[in-house]
């Protein structure tokens, strides 16, 4: 066949030796990038920089703006920074704070009421508050599940776009929905000019003027005997020193994605005297020579965020540049590692140690890294003498501990006390006795992670080594007080649910041992043998705490709980 | 190993060397730990997730990786205590849990399974949980994720070995899920199918489509597996072929110097053409009342139009007949020979010396011409030597690689590979190129130059390199020669003005050329987009220049590569199948070079250079040659102006067209003689990186269909010749009793060693992979500078032809098609003729995407769909050559480079309009 001669050349058909079974595609392979979504993301992006570490901020930038993340978005993100379509898809995908809506799915609806269903939460009712939230929203309202919000000491707590709900009652949330009210509260606080009243940042400003020499700060550290009150105890003074020890330049990175649930002390300290923090950090960034520093705060304390922005915004120049970074809502990346990954845009999976982040941190540098609270105490360390911090405690344990106690106890809260008090003297000293008409039956000493004791075992110091050979630890200090009517299986069930949740699915007995642990606990009758060996490998074969801990609690409930099994069991 | 690592691994003394992990010790001494994620292969890296290796060691709260963990002195490593046991085997017990019933599975062999079964757990006391359906949405590929374990080793296949980047890992916990994009089903992501993941994978979860029944169950396993190399573009990949049935069922990655395990979509899944029913399988004759036309076509599946069948002893006889009378009564220049770069070293031997004997001319070329001829002639200028002067692994050891005028991802993928790895490592990567490409997420910089004015943004960078003193005096002193002259010639290219010339601001090429003149270690690879031009040669003498005056050459990460698009056109070239030289470049207008030939051939040898490709077409038309030899080559669809090109087969008085299939070519024969594929027959083959490799037969060909060596041999016999070979080995030996490049290297060593890469000083030494390091084989021992001036394409656009068109291929799709559009895979993946334009041009154009388009040049015209393309500029057509619906080389250029005699295919005039 030849088509008619119009423009003095003809079309010849001409025979092909392909087997036409398919299409040619119009465009290239794969999804195309639609320009106005394009023209969207570099309008919201500005002028920030494309690198690739600030992927989780610039996916903040589109859920905030959007309410979620749309495919067409996500692809635009990713062409801007130069990223594969996969890169920001499995980031995007890891936190849950990030609402990705591909083609076809419905949309988010504008505003997302949270509600918690960790332990204490759930002890207080939140399951019915969830399902009555849910019945009753209505559309324009997404109810969720979210993981610990801090707000264990105001159990239920619900988080309404982020105005937070305490002693939540569908009632109050719902009014909080009609009034529009999504915004955090800004609450009293030590600001930076009252901070500096009562005498802040001299002490920096002599380390810096070269009055004071750094060793002097590690000596007080060393003194003191400060350990990292995120959870894992490590001596701060001997971290500072090995992070100096290592080739520069060094970076710093302060972890404030306090996630352990029943923890709320750091969102404590943020919210009632930052630059208490804030100078422990500059203090620490002039020890270790980092230029820069990274603080990392969990997505759930927009409070703690907005105050840090402010408080930020008025340090003198001169110090290290701050970069203020905002979590996703993943919990593993309270494990520092992971933190480091999720720092550089990446989904928060726990490195492999060693090496470790002293020696290869953030972008590969060394790195030091430190809790919130630990910083918050350097200066008081410092000016006071580490002989002050030393000659706190009690039952032969030495410093202060933050102890976050939540549950059944009549004053919940942030309780200074002195180290290694116990259970007993933490509830009826510090927390005014049980709450009427409980009596005390268990107790979770370190949050989710630390296990869970019996009353009986209520003369045990509540300090760093003190309950290891029970097969329970300290960590954040985060004490939930259980009581007779509350379901210790249930609890159990509840705490692995959480690291189910949260594992970020690395590694194998983590990821599938939370799960089978879930499946085999929702059983009538557990299977006690298969569980004890499936703690025992993920406690030895987990890359880090939260796999190696995640199993506590359960073997916690059937060691020291045999009661709780038999009747049930046998009527089964 | 008096630097190694002390240690104890189960009570016993052992050393690790440096970097070795507790794994790679163990298995070193015997002790094969269980391994799930951690692949040995390599460039895989170590991601100790599956926990499947875990070791107990002494002093230790929790156990450790040992694909991961390295060894410290002193410590204590047991790999058998029944902690560590009890961990493994719980392992496998949660994974199994997940897994589909062994006997139904999707790959009952998998590694997992073997794994399973050697640690005793094929059963599990969990209960199972949810798993994903399945995905066969992808037509080489089933993807099967109730199988997947998450081990990730697919995710670094895809991002980190082939860096394809389309492979994630989305959610968390035991919702993680092995995504394509954005959990697309992998048919539809951008997936370009090199099919490493499936390589890799451990469990069955990928899977070639063709192993699998509709249950997704594993049906076939293949008899024996034979070790050889890809057939299609220069990079070379060794690649082993698992055989079921005398079939090819499947290709896998071997652990080749060029490709370390890895293949593109072409290499792994574009195997099956051998087995089409378009096969030749017959001689066949051209039926006595078929008149020959330029227009005209046959049916590949029914020949019978034009053609009937014939014996051998019929078919050579009147092939070579014809020949013989065209040579006896139009004398020797009548006839002239198309060898292939297809073919192996020794073929492109045979030919060459049965044209340069038998027929008695030069009139010998082949499709290097219409590749790198002006890349060649340059180089021969400068350094006397027509190869590549590093390998294009070198990439890994460079700061700075500049990729001009080439699109790896497409033409070179595995070669891409290596310079994504680079990029990943932190070399600056420059792309210098018309249209955008996969490559250019990865770039430093991207300079998307206005088309043709390569010699205007090269100057610019070398009059920047000189008038900021950025050149290495003493290289220059020391090994070059002409400096002063470019130095005098660059003072008219300042960035300043180049900048409206070739659409590069002038910073960005001041930058570049800083980048690449300051760094330690630059290299440059180039393509087609610098070679297919008239100015080609300048092109090329540029890039010469920037080295030489940099002294970017002849260290570990530097040099020049130009890199060659087929299988053996640096092996064919250096065979000799070039008009104007014997093998390895030998003039044949040198008396003292032919007296050699001519004593070792036996013969008096025609003492003129004979004709190109492009020249031998206008020969015909004018009258002056009437009789051809095709061997593998389809001219009829690589040459440019094709109408002419096929006027011209058409009015020759005898075609022999030996070749696999019924080509666009074979149309216009009197004889065609059914050939043997690249995995039926035995030879060597030279990869761009002046690689020697040795092809071994996979199956036997088809029907009657024979080995090429054999074929030329029987003709060469008809036309007079003396030929007694008895194989390739034979024909190897002679070829290396004259062509120097072949020093130390024997048929021998290449059975033996597999590879091996001139010049190679001894023969149990290596051979030399960078080459230059003190000077050059030319006769002052220093590289010639040349500088260029500008000269504009041929045909620019004007009123009636406003935009550009450009060609070249796509990525499933090689040369002109024969082969890849008879694979079942590359077929489904690229089905139809389809040119690529921007977005703008098809909303300018009333164009929708995927509808028709007519492509008309002053040459002539096709139609066909549109692809809406970003990468492609404004006013710009792209389009591969490979579509005999819609040849690209109807519309093409026939100018030539006045040196390289190359077509300009990279550039003419065209217009674009709707069609119906």
């Amino acid at each position: 066949m030849i088509l008619p001669d119009r423009q003095g050349h003809d079309v010849q058909s001409f025979e092909h030796p392909g087997a036409g079974r398919k299409r040619a595609r119009s465009t290239p392979k794969g999804r195309q990038v639609e320009p106005r979504a394009l023209d969207e993301i570099v309008a919201l992006l500005g002028e920030r920089p494309r690198r690739r570490d600030l992927l989780i901020e610039h996916l903040h930038l589109i859920q905030d703006r959007y309410h979620q993340i749309s495919a067409a978005h996500l692809a635009a993100l990713a062409e801007e920074m130069k990223l594969s379509f996969a890169e920001v898809f499995e980031t995007a995908t890891f936190y849950a704070h990030f609402d990705v809506v591909k083609e076809g799915e419905p949309s988010i609806p504008p505003l997302t009421v949270r509600v918690c269903d960790s332990l204490t939460c759930e002890m207080h009712g939140s399951q019915a508050l969830h399902d009555s939230l849910d019945r009753l929203v209505g559309p324009s309202v997404r109810v969720v599940r979210a993981p610990c919000l801090g707000l264990c000491d105001h159990a239920p707590a619900a988080e309404v776009g982020h105005h937070f709900v305490h002693e939540a009652t569908p009632q109050t949330v719902l009014a909080a929905i009609a009034t529009g009210d999504t915004h955090p509260q800004m609450t009293a606080y030590v600001d930076y000019d009252a901070y500096r009243a009562g005498g802040g940042y001299r002490l920096l400003e002599s380390l810096r003027g070269g009055e004071r020499e750094s060793e002097t700060i590690l000596a007080a550290l060393d003194d003191s005997g400060l350990r990292g009150l995120g959870g894992a105890g490590f001596p701060a003074g001997r971290k500072w020193r090995a992070v100096r020890g290592e080739p520069g330049p060094r970076l710093m990175v302060v972890n404030a994605d306090e996630g352990e649930p029943g923890t709320f002390k750091d969102r404590h300290y943020l919210n009632t005297d930052p630059h208490r923090f804030l100078e422990g950090t500059l203090i620490g960034a002039h020890v270790v020579e980092a230029s820069e520093v990274y603080i990392y705060l969990r997505d759930e304390y927009p409070l703690a965020r907005e105050i840090l922005t402010r408080e930020i915004a008025r340090l003198p120049p001169g110090g290290p540049v701050i970069h203020l970074r905002r979590g996703a809502g993943a919990y593993i990346c309270g494990e520092e590692s992971a933190l480091l990954e999720s720092i550089e845009g990446k989904r928060g999976l726990p490195r492999h140690k060693p090496p470790f982040p002293f020696q290869v941190g953030l972008f590969g540098q060394p790195t030091l890294i430190n809790n919130v609270e630990t910083l918050y105490w350097v200066r008081d360390i410092v000016e006071k003498g580490g002989g002050w911090w030393n000659s706190q405690g009690r039952n032969g344990r030495t410093g202060l501990r933050s102890y976050s106690v939540s549950g059944r106890v009549r004053q919940p809260g942030v309780k200074l006390a002195p180290a290694g008090v116990t259970i007993r003297e933490l509830i009826e000293e510090f927390c005014g006795g049980m709450e009427e008409g409980h009596r005390f039956h268990a107790y979770l000493p370190g949050g989710a992670s630390g296990g869970i004791l019996p009353a009986s075992m209520d003369d045990i110091p509540l300090d760093f080594g003190t309950l290891e050979k029970h097969g329970c630890f300290i960590g954040s200090a985060a004490v939930i007080v259980l009581s007779d009517r509350d379901d210790m299986r249930a609890a159990a069930l509840n705490l692995m649910r959480f690291f189910e949740d949260e594992s970020c699915g690395q590694c194998t007995p983590c990821r599938v041992g939370t799960q089978k642990a879930v499946m085999l606990m929702q059983r009538p009758v557990w299977d006690q043998e298969l569980l004890g060996e499936l703690s025992q490998a993920m406690r030895d074969a987990s890359i880090c705490g939260l796999g190696q801990a995640a199993s506590n609690p359960l073997s916690c409930v059937m060691r020291y709980f045999p009661e709780e099994f038999m009747p049930r069991d046998a009527a089964e | 190993m008096t630097e190694g690592i002390v240690f104890e691994l189960n009570g016993e003394r052992v050393e690790a060397s440096h970097g070795e992990t507790i794994w790679q010790v163990a298995q070193r001494l015997g002790t094969e730990i269980p391994h799930l994620c951690y692949s040995p292969a390599p460039d895989y890296r170590a991601d100790g997730n599956c926990r499947a290796c875990m070791v107990e060691i002494e002093g230790e709260r929790v156990l450790a990786a040992s694909c991961m963990r390295k060894p410290a002195v002193g410590m204590k490593v047991h790999t058998e205590t029944e902690r560590a046991e009890k961990a493994r085997r719980m392992v496998m017990e949660l994974l199994v849990a997940d897994q589909p019933a062994r006997a139904t599975s999707h790959d009952p062999s998998s590694k997992f399974w073997g794994w399973a079964e050697k640690t005793g757990v094929t059963e599990s006391r969990f209960p199972a949980a949810e798993r994903w359906p399945s995905d066969v949405s992808h037509t080489a590929m089933s993807v099967n994720l109730d199988a997947c374990i998450q081990c990730g080793l697919c995710v670094r296949a895809c991002r980190e070995v082939q860096v394809n980047d389309v492979i994630g890992m989305a959610w968390r916990g035991a919702g993680s899920k092995i995504i394509f994009d954005f959990d697309d089903p992998m048919g539809q992501s951008s997936c370009v199918a090199c099919g490493e993941c499936v390589q890799a994978c451990p469990t069955g979860a990928l899977m070639p489509a063709t192993f699998l029944d509709t249950h997704q169950t594993r049906t076939v396993w293949a008899d024996r597996a034979v070790d050889s190399l890809c057939p299609y573009c220069g990079v070379g990949c060794q690649v082993t072929y698992n055989v079921k049935d005398e079939r090819i069922v499947y290709a896998e990655g071997r652990d080749g110097p060029a490709n370390h395990n890895r293949l593109c979509v072409k290499g792994r899944f574009g195997f099956d053409y051998i087995h089409h029913p378009h096969r030749l399988t017959k001689p066949l004759v051209r039926l006595p009342n078929v008149p020959k036309d330029a227009r005209d076509q046959v049916d590949p599946a029914n020949p019978w139009t034009h053609f009937r069948e014939a014996s051998w002893e019929e078919a050579l006889d009147l092939a070579a007949s014809g020949l013989r009378r065209i040579r006896d009564e139009k004398g020797r220049k009548a006839l002239a020979g198309f060898g292939s770069a297809k073919g192996s070293n020794e073929e492109a031997y045979l030919f060459q010396k049965l044209v340069r004997t038998g027929f008695g001319s030069n009139n010998v070329d082949h499709c290097t011409r219409l590749c790198h001829a002006s890349s060649v002639a340059a180089l021969m200028e400068g350094v006397n030597s027509g190869a590549v002067t590093a390998p294009f692994s070198a990439a890994l050891d460079a700061e700075v690689i500049i990729v001009i005028g080439a699109n790896p991802t497409i033409n070179h993928p595995v070669a891409a590979t290596f310079m994504k790895n680079a990029a990943k490592q932190g070399a600056k990567l420059v792309i210098m190129d018309p249209r955008q490409q996969a490559l250019s997420r990865h770039a430093w910089r991207h300079l998307a130059f206005k088309p043709g004015s390569d010699v205007a943004m090269l100057n610019a960078m070398l009059h920047t390199i000189i008038s900021e003193g950025l050149t290495d005096e003493q290289y220059i002193a020391g090994y070059t020669e002409g400096y002063e002259r470019l130095k005098e010639s660059i003072q008219a290219f300042p960035p300043e003005k180049m900048a409206a010339v070739c659409g590069i601001p002038a910073e960005t090429l001041k930058e570049v050329a800083r980048a690449y003149a300051r760094s330690r270690a630059a290299i440059i690879f180039w393509g087609m987009g610098i070679s297919q031009h008239v100015h080609g040669t300048d092109n090329a003498r540029c890039l010469i220049a920037l080295a030489m005056v940099t002294g970017q050459i002849g260290r570990p990460g530097t040099g020049l590569h130009p890199l060659r698009g087929q299988n053996n056109v640096q092996g064919a070239s250096d065979a000799g199948l070039i008009p104007m030289v014997y093998p390895d470049y030998q003039s044949v207008e040198k008396a003292e070079v032919r007296a050699i030939f001519e004593e070792l051939w036996g013969q008096s040898l025609d003492p003129k250079k004979g004709l190109t490709v492009v020249e031998i077409m206008h020969a015909i038309h004018a009258g002056e040659i009437a009789g051809m030899y095709i061997e593998g080559e389809n001219p009829a669809m690589s040459d440019p102006d094709l109408n002419h090109a096929r006027g011209a087969l058409a009015k020759l008085d005898h075609l022999v067209v030996q070749d696999l299939f019924l080509t666009e070519t074979a149309f216009h024969a009197d004889v065609v003689l059914p050939a043997s594929a690249f995995a039926e027959k035995v030879g060597t083959f030279t990869n761009t990186d002046r690689r020697v490799q040795m092809a071994r037969q996979v199956v036997p060909p088809p029907g009657e269909a024979k080995q090429d060596w054999w074929i030329i041999q029987e003709i060469a016999r008809r036309m007079g010749c003396d030929w007694r070979y008895g194989g390739p080995a034979d024909i190897f030996a002679e070829m290396a009793l004259i062509m120097p490049s072949f020093r130390n290297i024997t048929w021998e060593r290449l059975e033996r060693e597999g590879a091996v890469t001139y010049p190679v000083d001894g023969p149990d030494q290596p051979g030399n992979e960078i080459i230059f390091a003190r000077g050059f084989p030319t006769e002052t021992g220093r590289a010639k500078i040349v500088p260029a001036g500008i000269v504009a394409p041929d045909e620019v656009p004007d009123d009636a032809y406003p935009m550009v068109l450009s060609t070249g291929r796509v990525l499933e799709h090689w040369h002109t098609g024969s082969m890849t559009r008879r694979a079942g895979v590359l077929d489904d993946l690229e089905p139809e003729a389809v040119a690529l334009m921007s977005p703008r041009d098809l909303g300018r154009l009333g164009l929708a995407p995927g509808g028709l388009v007519r492509l008309e040049t002053r040459r002539g015209a096709v139609a066909l769909k549109v692809r809406s393309d970003r990468d492609v500029p404004e006013n710009m057509v792209f389009l591969p050559f490979c579509y005999a619906e819609a040849a690209a080389n109807l519309l093409t250029n026939p100018a030539l480079d006045p040196v390289g005699k190359i077509p300009e295919f990279k550039f003419c005039a065209v217009r674009a309009q709707a069609a119906g």
